[in-house]
């Protein structure tokens, strides 16, 4: 990603609406459309609650990604807190830790073009995802 | 942002004015449930016209608030999902099930009429 980022730091609730808004803002200066737009705000909605729910706090970074000729928004989603045990279930649709609809994480992979998550136990949890334009 | 909730008649109309925080939909819900008591209301319209996207919680909550009302006796019904994100909450595999949902506030009337009516017959 290039340094030309922006960090949100998510802590509550309302940290949540403030990266999705970001997001968006960005994603429209680099050229989406209206549909993917919503796409791309609602997978930051749900990642950045993820943080929330399941992490307490974290952060947020958003930036334009260049692959070949191809560009596109870059999402990262970081935390330090509990990791997940087991990530293949986490991205199970429906499974839940918490009360939750469990459809979080393979949700924000289908929104998005590329979806990448890392996590341990103890250390944290990296969500990383792209949309190219088209 | 708070939530207005307007009562018109045996309905309550909740029009969402803007993206709604976690906390709003939680009030939200503790709102309508009060006020469906009070007013002996048989229907509710939730306008999410303004909503730019229904996540995964705003889905469970609105679920949660119809049911909650229902069992208050009430039924609701969402209007107002914007294409865009009626697309999105399909991506996500997300539905209202369980839960009516309209075209605008219009079409939100005639359902609960049509609704509470047959609720009506089916008590008597
Ligand atoms: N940032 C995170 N930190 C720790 N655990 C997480 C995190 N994100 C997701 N998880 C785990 O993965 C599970 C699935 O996440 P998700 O699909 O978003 O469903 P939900 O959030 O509704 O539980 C969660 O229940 C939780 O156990
Ligand atoms: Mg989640």
């Amino acid at each position: 990603m290039e340094n030309n980022e922006l960090r949100v730091a998510i802590g509550s609730a309302a940290d949540i609406v403030t990266a999705r808004q970001r997001g968006r803002a960005l994603a429209m200066e680099m050229g989406f459309d209206g549909s993917d737009l919503t796409l791309i705000a609602t997978a930051i909605s749900e990642v950045a609650r993820n943080i929330v729910i399941h992490a307490k706090q974290g952060i947020i970074l958003l930036g334009p990604v260049n692959h070949g000729s191809r560009r596109g928004i870059q999402i990262v989603a970081r935390d330090e807190g509990p990791g997940i045990k087991d990530v293949a279930k986490a991205m199970q649709y429906g499974y839940s830790t918490k009360s939750g609809l469990g459809v979080g994480l393979p949700g924000a992979k289908w929104l998005m073009d590329e979806f990448d998550i890392a996590s341990s136990v103890g250390k944290g949890t990296v969500v990383t995802m792209k949309k190219w334009l088209h | 942002m708070h939530v207005p909730v307007l009562k018109q008649g045996d309905y309550l109309i909740a029009s969402v004015q803007s993206v709604l925080s976690d906390a709003d939909l939680l009030e939200l819900r503790d709102d309508l449930a009060e006020r469906v008591g009070r007013f002996r209301s048989r229907g509710v319209i939730i306008d999410v016209t303004v909503l730019d996207v229904i996540d995964s919680f705003a889905t469970r909550t609105l679920r949660a608030v119809a049911h909650m009302l229902k069992l208050r006796g009430a039924e609701t019904v969402i209007v107002g999902i914007q294409p865009d994100v009626a697309f999105a909450m399909v991506q996500l595999g997300l539905t209202l099930e369980g839960v009516g949902t309209a075209l605008d506030l219009e079409e939100g009337l005639a359902y609960l009429n049509r609704v509470t009516k047959k609720t009506l017959q089916h008590g008597k």
